[in-house]
């Protein structure tokens, strides 16, 4: 069983600059910041090494920070520019009985993660949820659809009301030609 | 001469019986043989996560209730124990073991429809009537505290909504008497019938790795040969003061991880959650449930993930606050939407009407699956 800490430092020594930093200041658990061109690699490691097994993925869940700049429309509703969407996966280890959090974020105009569908079966429907209702794509996932919401939502609606769990989503008018707000 | 054979497609619901709910299945078959499953959810998606962030933190709590509309309390339960963690908050010994014992009372109530749906897809309808009489008896001890029968909105951050009825003690203890002697008669019924273990036993079976991989977590897991219980490996609440065992499959009646040994785990966990009741129910101190519920709920920025063992397994809760009175974000990981996910692992290979069993030996509630 190891704590955050030693395995931040076992991230660090083995991967590098890769490894953003730990953040021990939120109140419940320290979270790891990677970088997302590497979170395949760090996460075959966590899960293959001997100290670590790293063997399920509990939760992966993408967030919309909104910490871009925010633009007034006309309609009173706000546009979110800039700024960066993140994955938050946190992990667990049956045998060894230690968890961990990491963090991947990437910019809000251009969202690629690396998927590590191939490392944990569970991200590949975690990851398609994160797709549909954050719009972040996994590269090298297998299997890229919506999953919640309707597969055809892109062709009836406009680009700001594609992913329901962003902060400046804005309900459609229409939806094949039903009203959205009842 | 060889004949050419085709495959072909056969939509499995999403109004259909054993789905448990609107859930369509792309079944790719040849003949009777499964070759492919596609599953295609959402019809039941009502964007819980986003109405969570435009309501304050006590005002998602009904809203919970409706993930898994069959177990309603554990629902509650989790989404409590985040928050609380999110303050810092201890609450009350008197409102652990109503917790404790509320959430177990749902255990049996929610692995009551379980075994009895499972059952009744593979033709047998008699166990799902006996079941679902004692169930009653639950739902009538539930329904006296907190007046409903399905959707509870009892526990609350830091507390719960009512103190229990008077009579609770009383009836909870007649019910553990009633029900102990039930559990044999369902075994005796279903479990060790004839009929229904050659549906279950040796199909659709899930190795303990494949498992682990897929996430997937509650009897689905421990059908497979595993004591993983986050009762015990990660304990929350009062759990770790009582003593219990763990059910896992044992391959009885064919292999481990077979359709039996699921159905056989969630048998046996009654029976653990009995005994659970048993030891709580005496020692219920005295005390306010509403003592430590905070007039206004602010917690600081942060990130918060807990998880409880839901009857279908681990349901978490990961929120993270910016400081507001509002969760900035709430993600539910469900444990019926990671579970469902194995199901085309299972599949494949078996025959069409094994479909209906392996979806009945996992468990699936929609609610939780669409959110």
């Amino acid at each position: 069983m190891k704590n955050p800490e030693e395995i931040f430092n076992l991230l660090k020594e083995k991967f590098g600059d890769s490894i953003l930093g730990i953040d021990k200041d939120t109140p419940t658990e320290a979270i790891i910041s990677i970088n997302p061109g590497q979170i395949h690699r760090v996460s075959k490691f966590l899960r293959e090494n001997e100290e670590l097994k790293f063997d399920s993925l509990m939760c992966l869940s993408g967030v919309d920070d909104a910490n871009g700049e925010k633009i007034k429309e006309e309609d009173g509703s706000e546009i979110i520019k800039g700024g960066t969407l993140s994955v938050y996966y946190h992990l667990h280890s049956v045998d060894l009985k230690h968890k961990i959090t990491l963090k991947v974020s990437t910019p809000r105009e251009d969202p690629k993660v690396e998927s590590v569908e191939n490392i944990w079966k569970s991200a590949n429907w975690h990851e398609r949820e994160a797709f549909d209702l954050v719009g972040i794509v996994f590269l090298n996932h297998p299997d890229l659809r919506r999953i919640l919401m309707p597969y055809d939502w892109d062709e009836f609606t406009e680009e700001i009301s594609r992913h329901p769990l962003r902060k400046d989503y804005k309900n459609p008018e229409f939806y094949q030609g039903m009203k959205v707000p009842y | 001469m060889q004949l050419k054979t085709e495959s072909m497609t056969l939509n499995m619901g999403p109004q259909h019986p054993s789905t448990h709910g609107v859930l369509r299945l792309e079944l790719e078959i040849e003949g009777e043989l499964v070759l492919n499953v596609i599953p295609h959810l959402g019809y039941l998606h009502r964007c819980f996560e986003k109405h969570a962030e435009a309501m304050q933190y006590n005002q998602v709590v009904p809203y919970t209730d409706r993930l898994d509309y069959l177990a309603s309390i554990g629902n509650n339960f989790g989404y409590a124990i985040t928050v609380e963690k999110l303050l810092g908050i201890k609450v009350p010994e008197r409102v652990e073991y109503i917790r404790v014992i509320m959430a177990e009372l749902q255990r049996i109530a929610s692995h009551q429809v379980a075994l009895g749906s499972n059952g009744a897809d593979l033709g047998a309808f008699t166990p799902f009537l006996y079941l679902f009489r004692d169930r009653e008896h639950i739902l009538s001890i539930i329904e006296e505290t907190c007046g409903a029968r399905m959707l509870y909105n009892y526990i609350w951050v830091g507390g719960l909504s009512h103190d229990v009825h008077p009579d609770f003690v009383f009836k909870t203890k007649e019910f553990v008497e009633y029900y102990k002697p039930m559990i044999v008669e369902l075994d005796n019924l279903l479990s060790y019938n004839k009929i229904f273990i050659e549906r279950t036993a040796n199909v659709g079976i899930l190795p303990l790795d494949t498992a682990i991989n897929f996430g997937a977590s509650g009897p689905t897991l421990r059908g497979s040969g595993i004591k993983f219980d986050l009762r015990r490996d990660d304990p929350y609440s009062i759990y770790d003061r009582f003593d219990y065992d763990i059910p896992f499959g044992q391959g009885l009646q064919g292999t481990v991880g077979d359709c039996w040994d699921r159905y056989y785990v969630r048998v046996r966990e009654m029976e653990q959650s009995l005994k659970i009741i048993e030891q709580a129910i005496d020692q219920i101190p005295e005390g306010d449930v509403k003592s430590a519920i905070p007039k206004r709920i602010k917690p600081p920025k942060g990130t918060a993930y807990a998880r409880v063992e839901n009857p279908r397994g681990e349901l978490g809760y990961f929120i993270i606050s910016d400081g507001n009175t509002n969760p900035f974000r709430v993600k539910v990981r469900a444990p019926s939407f990671v579970n469902l996910e194995v199901l085309g692992e299972l599949c494949k290979g078996n025959l069409v009407s094994d479909v209906v069993a392996i979806l009945g030996s996992i468990d699936i509630v929609l609610g939780e699956v669409d959110r």
